[in-house]
């Protein structure tokens, strides 16, 4: 991997850690109402993926969606003004950040139904279909969401038609508290491909070189016209389902220990600085950017107007 | 895109198809209906047709979580001009899974709206509108109007949504109903008017937007309301017409707003039993007569 490709992917991932840790303070301030659900542990696979996305390529995101948001190239001050209710948020307030959309880069939004987005994609890959683009669509969700019948449902479908579609499973260990062996029969859930004739493929959601490879490939192809495809990424999700979340289902051991061990960010440091791409002293220099960014998105959003009141029908009906 | 259905009467059988332009579909209603919002949401307007009403619970969290509220949940950055078509109703023996009126689900779902025509010139004008509307619609056709004839325009025509029709005018109490029941009340205006009372039949035609200058002029000429409609009566869209005439024309009415609906209970498969549980031309003419006494 060339030094520009691989300090971008680091930037991104560095960029979407700090949102993660910023919005958890700022929800620990009282700042932020309802509920967030934190992508640290998880970058490599938004940052990897989207990595291969033009503007005008789809994706559909998760409740847990601010990594995907920020990796399709989401302006952070109007993520924060989203977490904040102000009228500058990408959904002026309506949405919060179970719903964050930016339809301006292709994000047809994050979801708070566990699998609701991989018909959506499927859609979006449809209307590239019978549009004759050569737009693609991805769409990430968790390992709980490959248990519903909609991927089920959109898979055969999106096979059926050769749609430019790529499924990416980001597999965090566990479907909220659920831990991964007690939700599937099988170990390697990329193996569910095969029922619906296309490829699938299983890849360290830890390493972002392993995932920028493979979702270079299954994008390429899906572009070229040769139909979906199923990504499985296997990762560790660092915090707890949403924040405040007791993680009773947890060893001490998994919540203290394992987000060290299991960090694709301090996995990129390593191989980075091993491969003499770059200094540990460039990428502090990119960690410093990156936090100079955050805080300028968060005193933009915190100066901003709160969101406006509810315009009826209009903000529910387009006609 | 449709579902695969030759047995379905709501496509366009015989007609030459443009290539790719519809599609049949596996019997995935969820996946469908999931691939239309996403169509929708990202340029094309889709109509995807399932089989039966009844069928719309397996596809319900891609219509009220996802085509209903993206517009309103992303701020405005999205709209979904998506027509859903399907079939619903009883009268054909379908029995209880492929017979019911669920337009009041759908009615209660913001950003969701809801047409149903009674007669052959209102589903085009309908249809058309839906298919050029850029928010979400249901459009429910009652399985026994497909057998219906009628006057229809050629070329355009554009009814739109959120406008009633005065189906038949009279003085004495207005009826106000939508889809099949439309053309019960008619019968039974005329054999009303046989009898010196005339009846102001309403025809809603979309629930979703709803057209309540229309309700409410009647109301205020005839000062009297039943509302009629083949969905069971409890928490059924008649309550909502009834409430809307006693919050803004109390004082019109000479007589309480009667609402005249299905019994509740899942549609029977019995021929001799199946007429029993939803309104009947003899029904909607014994308690008009009730309420203009």
């Amino acid at each position: 991997m060339d030094k520009k490709t691989a300090l971008d992917l680091y930037r991104v991932m560095r960029r979407i850690r700090d949102f993660e840790e910023r919005s958890s303070a700022l929800f620990a301030e009282g700042k932020v109402w309802g509920t967030i659900h934190s992508y640290a542990g998880e970058e490599a696979i938004a940052v990897g993926v989207c990595a291969h996305l033009r503007d005008d390529d789809w994706i559909t995101s998760t409740h847990r969606g601010h990594g995907h948001c920020i990796a399709k190239g989401a302006d952070l001050g109007r993520m924060y003004a989203e977490l904040l209710g102000r009228e500058t948020g990408y959904c002026r307030g309506r949405g919060g950040s179970m719903h964050i959309a930016d339809t301006s880069k292709g994000n047809l939004g994050a979801n708070g139904i566990v699998g609701g987005g991989i018909p959506i994609a499927t859609g979006a890959a449809l209307t590239a279909k019978q549009l004759g683009t050569d737009q693609v669509a991805v769409s990430f969700f968790g390992d709980g969401a490959a248990n519903q019948g909609g991927f089920h449902e959109s898979a055969n479908l999106a096979a059926l038609w050769k749609l430019p579609v790529v499924y990416v499973c980001e597999v965090n260990q566990y479907a909220e508290s659920l831990p991964v062996e007690r939700e599937f029969p099988i170990k390697d859930i990329s193996k569910r491909a095969e029922g619906y004739g296309i490829p699938g493929v299983r890849v360290n959601g830890l390493d972002v070189r392993e995932v920028y490879k493979a979702a270079g490939e299954l994008i390429a192809r899906a572009r070229r016209g040769e139909g979906p495809s199923f990504l499985v990424a296997e990762a560790y999700r660092h915090e707890g389902h949403y924040y405040g979340d007791p993680r009773k289902y947890q060893t001490k051991e998994q919540i203290e220990g394992w987000k060290t061990k299991f960090d694709p960010i301090a996995e990129a440091r390593r191989w980075i600085v091993d491969a003499k791409l770059a200094t540990a002293a460039e990428l502090d220099a990119i960690d410093a950017d990156a936090i100079e960014e955050a805080k300028r998105a968060v005193a933009f959003a915190e100066s901003s107007p709160l969101a406006s009141p509810i315009d009826l029908p209009g903000d529910v009906y387009a006609s | 895109m449709r579902a695969a259905s030759g047995l379905s009467r709501t496509g366009t059988q015989g007609r030459p198809k443009p290539a790719e332009r519809i599609r049949q579909t596996p019997i995935s209603e969820l996946g469908i209906v999931g691939a239309a919002v996403g169509a929708a949401l990202t340029g094309l307007r889709p109509i995807v047709e399932l089989m039966y009403v009844d069928f719309s619970g397996l596809a319900m969290d891609q219509l009220v979580n996802q085509a209903a509220q993206n517009r309103f949940m992303f701020g405005g950055q999205a709209r979904v001009p998506m027509v859903m078509r399907t079939q619903g109703g009883s009268g054909r023996g379908n029995a209880a899974q492929h017979s019911k009126s669920l337009e009041a689900w759908f009615a209660h779902v913001a950003g969701l709206k809801v047409v149903m025509p009674a007669t052959p010139a209102d589903a085009k004008g309908l249809l058309t509108a839906s298919i050029r509307d850029d928010d979400p619609v249901i459009f429910l056709e009652h399985k026994l109007l497909y057998r219906t004839k009628g006057e229809v325009p050629t070329g355009e025509h554009v009814v739109p949504l959120g406008s009633a029709d005065v189906k038949r005018a009279g003085k004495d109490l207005t009826i106000v109903s939508w889809s099949r029941e439309v053309l019960f009340a008619l019968d039974a205006a005329k054999q009303l008017g046989s009898e010196g009372i005339e009846a102001e039949v309403v025809d809603l035609r979309t629930l979703v937007p709803l057209d309540k200058d229309a309700v409410l002029s009647s109301v205020r000429k005839t000062h009297r309301l039943l509302v009629v409609h083949e969905a069971i009566k409890r928490a059924g869209f008649g309550a909502e017409i009834a409430s809307l005439v006693a919050e803004e024309a109390f004082d019109d009415l000479d007589a309480p707003p009667r609402r005249l609906a299905g019994l509740e209970t899942p549609i029977p498969y019995a021929q001799h039993l199946e007429k029993t549980v939803v309104p009947q031309v003899d029904d909607i003419v014994r308690v008009a007569k009730e309420l203009v006494a």
